[in-house]
């Protein structure tokens, strides 16, 4: 394997990465604050995907200005993300709060499939895919290889603007300090008069608009098909369990050796690409079986 | 368990009453169709589904099977295999079904091939290609209307070295699983027969489902193989056709071979480039040069169009082929049987001595149950007509030249065949035809 290889695997890898951080970043921010692990993100992802095609399509049809389609994949993850979240939010997570893991786990399963099959209703079971927005940014060539740019520059831009947008939310807003005090300490928060039902509520839809732009950040380059999401939530759970629930930055860099490894792997045992992600998981699980990131939690009593 | 027991008791005793005996005409002749109408392959399994319904309209019309209404009972594969397995018993068992359609999926062939001999219920591979079922073991209640895995591979890689003679290396990109690995391991072994000079270069199974191939992309753009075999199928082929396209990977110096592609064609619009190797897993095209013009199947297009806004896709001709050979076999069946309504094993008899005609060439059964069924190769062209990518110089190869004969093993066979067949391309066997 030689320099220009290296550098052709890490690029592959670091876009690949860029849309698995997205989605992971949603999952590990929604367990964060409800120590719940969401399921239902896969349905996001695949909702996000499907409705960023459709208003893809739409503007096609219509004849509106092309350069709409950019715009349009965010619109797509906010209206369907805050929408289908706060659905899930007030119906089923609030309910669920305090009760077993098990079914908590359940119950949000549950949501995925029924959300599945509303999509299986909504866009059928054929592969949905627009992809106008790649074509508009072009490509680029690197050692003798053409990439998007789409892929290349427009998804990492997002992932870090996402990293940076969500530590500063949580950092310097009072908003956003209200959640990460909920994530410490639910009771101790509301005693000090955090409203934390609302906090709950803004963090689920804030996780649910990342599931859903990444499944719209990658409808331009993938077919969307029934079972997407659940290939992307188990995917994005590697990444978080990896990184240990709840961690952001650690999501960051899981995404990042998941994807490199990933696409080393391509190059080098196509054989075990397939397997890598879980490789690594269980080799740092095995190791620091709360994750690589999280520190050791302090006893509540 | 008991009550397992119990239900495989009756049913057993259900068959020792009405076993081999002819028995009297059924009101209406029920048959179990599995098809995908959940999960990736539906693509295949939802218009398969649709002819099915169509064809069973017509045959209702004109008067049943032997005078006999058929009724369809859909199971869905995307069930998953243990599920599937217990509805198809539940649909033999409970039901009273004696004639099954089934598989999409060859790991459901797999499963059920055997169930069905067990059941004593005639079984009808009506999609499912893996060659292994009808070569490892003898079966008397298991027929496939169509071709096998072998047959079609071999014939797809006749086809490149007509097209492409002159071509050195060769990549792989298939699925990650039984059909990916299988077709991967027919045409590899057949080039080094016929072409042992050609070097593998790469050979990549992403999963099934993948959603990004950014990186197998690049190794085939770092490695500029001369040919690229991808045997994938629904949402992972359309995917890796369109970065492919973004990425610029599909230059004149490389050529594609997409042996499904038939199948994505019309979904995949103007992403598909003109020059593609092209396959629709048989002798079937909805502008198939030979039988384009005939009446039935212009009306079958027409139809089918009308009925799903799509073009038929090869599942739907494989559908075509289950229905119109189990017909033929019935039929068969009824006359050696002197008009008496015959059992699942008397069809099936008569299956293997068949021969009978969808869309495509006539095709021929055999005592082992498999078909031989002429393969439809091409490569993809633009026709300003159509807003998507059409199949050009067309050439059915015959089945018996890539098929081994009965009793022989697919691996062996093609460690068999001689290098020589190579110059049968410029016979008239292999004349090409061009879209009309």
């Amino acid at each position: 394997m030689d320099a220009s290889l290296i550098v052709l695997a890490l690029m592959d890898g670091a876009s690949y990465a860029a849309l698995l951080f997205v989605v992971a970043l949603g999952l590990t921010l929604i367990f964060g604050v409800m120590r719940i692990l969401n399921i239902a993100h896969g349905s996001l992802y695949a909702w996000g995907g499907y409705f960023a095609a459709t208003l893809g399509l739409a503007i096609t049809r219509f004849g509106l200005p092309s350069w709409l389609a950019l715009p349009a994949l965010f619109l797509a993850a906010i209206v369907i993300g805050s929408l289908l979240a706060s659905v899930l939010e007030f119906t089923l997570l609030r309910r669920i709060l305090d009760k077993d893991p098990i079914l908590q786990l359940l119950v949000t399963f549950a949501a995925f499939m029924v959300l599945e099959d509303l999509q299986r209703l909504i866009w059928g079971v054929q592969p949905v895919f627009v992809s106008e927005v790649v074509n508009q940014f072009g490509t680029l060539e690197v050692a003798g290889v053409t990439y998007t740019r789409y892929q290349l520059l427009v998804l990492p831009a997002v992932a870090i603007a996402a990293l940076i947008g969500l530590r500063w939310f949580l950092g310097r807003t009072a908003i956003g300090r209200q959640v990460t005090a909920v994530t410490h300490s639910r009771e101790v928060a509301i005693a000090m008069g955090v409203n934390a039902q609302r906090v709950t509520w803004l963090t689920i839809a804030l996780g649910g608009v990342l599931g859903a732009l990444g499944g719209a950040l990658a409808s331009p380059t993938t077919s969307f098909t029934p079972g997407i999401g659940a290939d992307m939530l188990v995917l994005s759970f590697a990444v978080v369990a990896t990184a240990g629930l709840g961690q952001i930055g650690g999501a960051a860099i899981a995404a990042l050796m998941i994807g490199m490894a990933r696409s080393f792997s391509v190059y080098l045992l196509p054989e075990i690409e397939v397997l890598v992600p879980y490789l690594i998981m269980v080799a740092v699980l095995l190791v620091r079986p709360e994750g690589l990131f999280s520190s050791v939690a302090a006893r509540r009593i | 368990m008991n009550r397992v027991l119990f239900s495989g008791l009756l049913a057993a005793s259900m068959f020792l009453h009405g076993g081999a005996s002819a028995q009297e005409k059924p009101a209406e002749l029920k048959i179990g169709i599995t098809t995908f109408t959940s999960g990736a392959a539906s693509v295949f399994g939802v218009p398969a589904k649709a002819a099915a319904e169509m064809l069973i309209e017509d045959i209702n019309k004109a008067g049943g099977i032997g005078g006999v209404k058929v009724t369809p009972i859909f199971i869905d594969e995307g069930i998953g295999g243990d599920k599937l397995l217990s509805e198809y018993r539940r649909v033999v068992q409970e039901q009273g079904v004696r004639t099954m359609l089934a598989s999409i999926s060859s790991g459901n062939c797999n499963t059920l091939a055997p169930v069905a001999e067990d059941l004593k219920v005639l079984n009808i591979m009506w999609d499912c290609g893996t060659e292994k079922i009808l070569e490892n073991k003898r079966y008397k209640y298991v027929v496939r209307t169509q071709a096998n895995a072998t047959t079609e591979m071999v014939a797809t890689v006749l086809y490149l070295l007509k097209v492409r003679p002159d071509f050195k290396t060769i990549a792989v990109v298939n699925q990650d699983y039984a059909w990916g690995r299988d077709s991967a391991e027919i045409v590899l072994n057949t080039l080094k027969v016929l072409r042992p000079d050609v070097k593998v270069v790469a050979e990549m199974f992403p999963k099934v489902g993948a959603s990004d191939f950014s990186t197998e992309i690049s190794r085939l753009q770092a490695l500029r193989p001369d040919v690229v075999l991808n045997t994938s199928w629904g949402g992972d082929l359309d995917t890796f056709v369109r970065q492919a396209g973004q990425r610029g990977l599909f230059k004149p110096t490389t050529t594609f071979v997409m042996p499904l592609i038939e199948s994505s064609l019309e979904r995949l619009g103007d992403a598909v480039p003109a020059g593609i190797i092209a396959g629709a897993r048989g002798d079937h095209y909805w502008a198939h040069p030979e039988t384009v013009n005939d009446a039935a199947h212009k009306d079958f297009v027409t139809r089918f169009r009308a009925r799903t806004k799509s073009y038929p896709i090869y599942p739907a001709y494989h559908m075509a082929q289950a229905l119109v050979g189990l017909k033929a076999g019935y039929e068969g069946a009824l006359k050696a049987n002197g008009g008496k309504w015959p059992a699942p094993e008397q069809v099936a008899q008569a299956m293997r001595s068949n021969k009978f005609k969808a869309y495509g060439r006539e095709l021929s059964m055999r005592e082992d149950g498999q078909s031989l069924e002429a393969q439809l190769l091409g490569v993809t062209k633009r026709d300003p007509k159509y807003p998507f990518a059409v199949i050009d110089k067309m050439v059915l190869v015959p089945a018996e030249l890539v098929t081994p004969p009965v009793g022989q093993m697919s691996l062996e066979w093609i460690k068999g065949l001689r290098p020589d067949m190579a110059r049968l391309l410029g016979t008239e066997q292999f004349k090409t035809h061009d879209f009309k």
